[in-house]
């Protein structure tokens, strides 16, 4: 599994740092996201990362196999 | 088709209008007018408002008469931030969101706390019975979000009067009206203060970045407006159905930690911004197998979205393990609430602390009889009488 993250059009909300605040964190200059762990392994790393990306208001984040 | 009117008015203050809750079963996708007769699509499933509120082909620029929105103390102004589409949108919100990323804020956590715990102070030294909006709901979002731009401290009194008249219920249109000039001119001043002798403070910040004075006037003032009122409902809301439904007080009374989740479940369960999602198609979309045309408005109604069965199992329930972080309370999409995780923090410190500091808190008016905001922008409580 991959995060893929899409920064054109991410909002900054931040909403996937609060669900898994070790895989993601936000650049201090304009809250792009940074991706810290792109590859998830366990099943609650990969449960965590499906839902950064439903609650990510900008569609920014994608998960691949 | 269906054909209503839409009434933000909530007879049963813990639940959205029943005509709501009907049209998301029956047709949830509606012809709905709006009280000055317009006539617009009303979207009331989850899936049908976070479609809309993300896809760029509707608009927020409520500078075209056809926009849904009213905004009756924003005419002829800067066009703000809420009322931009993208690129010019992207830009400008990328410009300030970095004050308000997850780490930025977690810092602000000790402040916040101290500003709760002085105001908790200040209550506990008077009488035993208080209005909890005067003594605390709205003072504690006013303070942080003053110090966050670098309001000083002797202007605080004047902000928050101004503010609370801008707000309060009991005031003409003239005074809102003037209320609103005032603060207009106050903030318009502090960014001139900070042009002068810039300080370490969200303002001087983007005035070194060359943000233009008079956009950082609008931007200065909509954080002020936007921060504050919504987050005193919030805090208010919440104090008062803890106190009415005492079983989750007690829940949080046994597992503090339950306070992130209990934020998060009242802030569905609420979902106070009664018209913050209303759109204007600039191109025919289809939704839900419905087309809107270009031209058309468009209202996501996201408080019964967040009572949508299909995403939020007993919808009507309040539940803190629910954790259910896709809730549309702050809206979605490009526009999402720029300080939502300040609103968090804001109300996750207060709760805490409330539930610790005041054991013997109660309401000191029968939960019915408490004054509720209908009608309004946000959905709220104009006074709590509070007793411990």
């Amino acid at each position: 599994m991959r995060i893929i993250a899409q920064q054109d059009r991410c909002v900054g909300a931040g909403q996937c740092v609060l669900v898994d605040p070790e895989a993601f964190d936000q650049n201090d200059d304009d809250g792009t996201v940074i991706v810290l762990r792109p590859d998830p392994r366990t099943d609650a790393e990969i449960g965590r990362a499906r839902e950064a990306v439903n609650v990510c208001p900008g569609r920014t984040l994608s998960l691949e196999p | 088709m269906t054909k209503a009117t839409i009434s933000l008015r909530r007879p049963d203050p813990y639940n959205p209008p029943k005509e709501h809750v009907e049209l998301q079963a029956e047709a949830p996708i509606s012809r709905v007018k709006l009280t000055d007769g317009r006539e617009l699509w009303l979207l009331t499933r989850h899936e049908h408002v976070r479609a809309m509120l993300s896809d760029t082909r509707f608009s927020s620029d409520r500078r075209d008469p056809r926009h849904p929105s009213h905004s009756p103390y924003m005419s002829g102004h800067r066009q703000q931030l809420i009322e931009m589409d993208p690129p010019d949108h992207t830009q400008l919100r990328r410009s300030i969101v970095g004050e308000f990323t997850v780490t930025r804020l977690a810092a602000w956590r000790p402040r916040i706390q101290e500003i709760v715990d002085e105001a908790i102070d200040a209550m506990l030294a008077g009488p035993s019975e208080v209005d909890l909006v005067e003594a605390l709901s709205l003072p504690v979002p006013s303070m942080v979000i003053s110090e966050m731009l670098g309001v000083p401290y002797a202007d605080h009194d004047f902000f928050q009067e101004n503010s609370a008249d801008f707000i309060r219920a009991d005031t003409t249109p003239e005074e809102r009206g003037a209320a609103y000039g005032r603060l207009k001119e106050y903030v318009a001043g502090l960014v001139q203060r900070k042009i002068e002798s810039p300080g370490e403070d969200l303002l001087s910040r983007q005035l070194a970045a060359g943000m233009a004075p008079e956009e950082a006037v609008s931007v200065g003032f909509l954080l002020l407006i936007a921060g504050h009122e919504t987050t005193a409902n919030m805090i208010s809301l919440s104090v008062a159905t803890l106190l009415d439904k005492r079983e989750h007080l007690q829940a949080l009374r046994d597992d503090p930690q339950l306070t992130v989740g209990a934020v998060e479940e009242l802030l569905r369960y609420f979902t106070i911004a009664e018209i913050g999602a209303a759109r204007l198609a600039t191109e025919d979309v289809e939704i839900g197998g419905v087309l809107v045309r270009a031209g058309e408005g468009v209202f996501g109604l996201t408080n019964t979205a967040n009572r949508d069965a299909t995403v939020f199992p007993e919808p009507d329930d309040i539940d803190f393990t629910r954790m259910a972080r896709n809730h549309l309370a702050f809206g979605f999409g490009p526009h999402q609430c720029l300080g939502q995780n300040l609103a968090r923090l804001e109300l996750e410190i207060v709760l805490a602390t409330v539930v610790r500091r005041i054991p013997t808190l109660r309401l000191a008016v029968p939960f019915d009889e408490i004054p509720f905001k209908e009608n309004g922008p946000n959905y709220g409580v104009y006074e709590l009488k509070v007793a411990w």
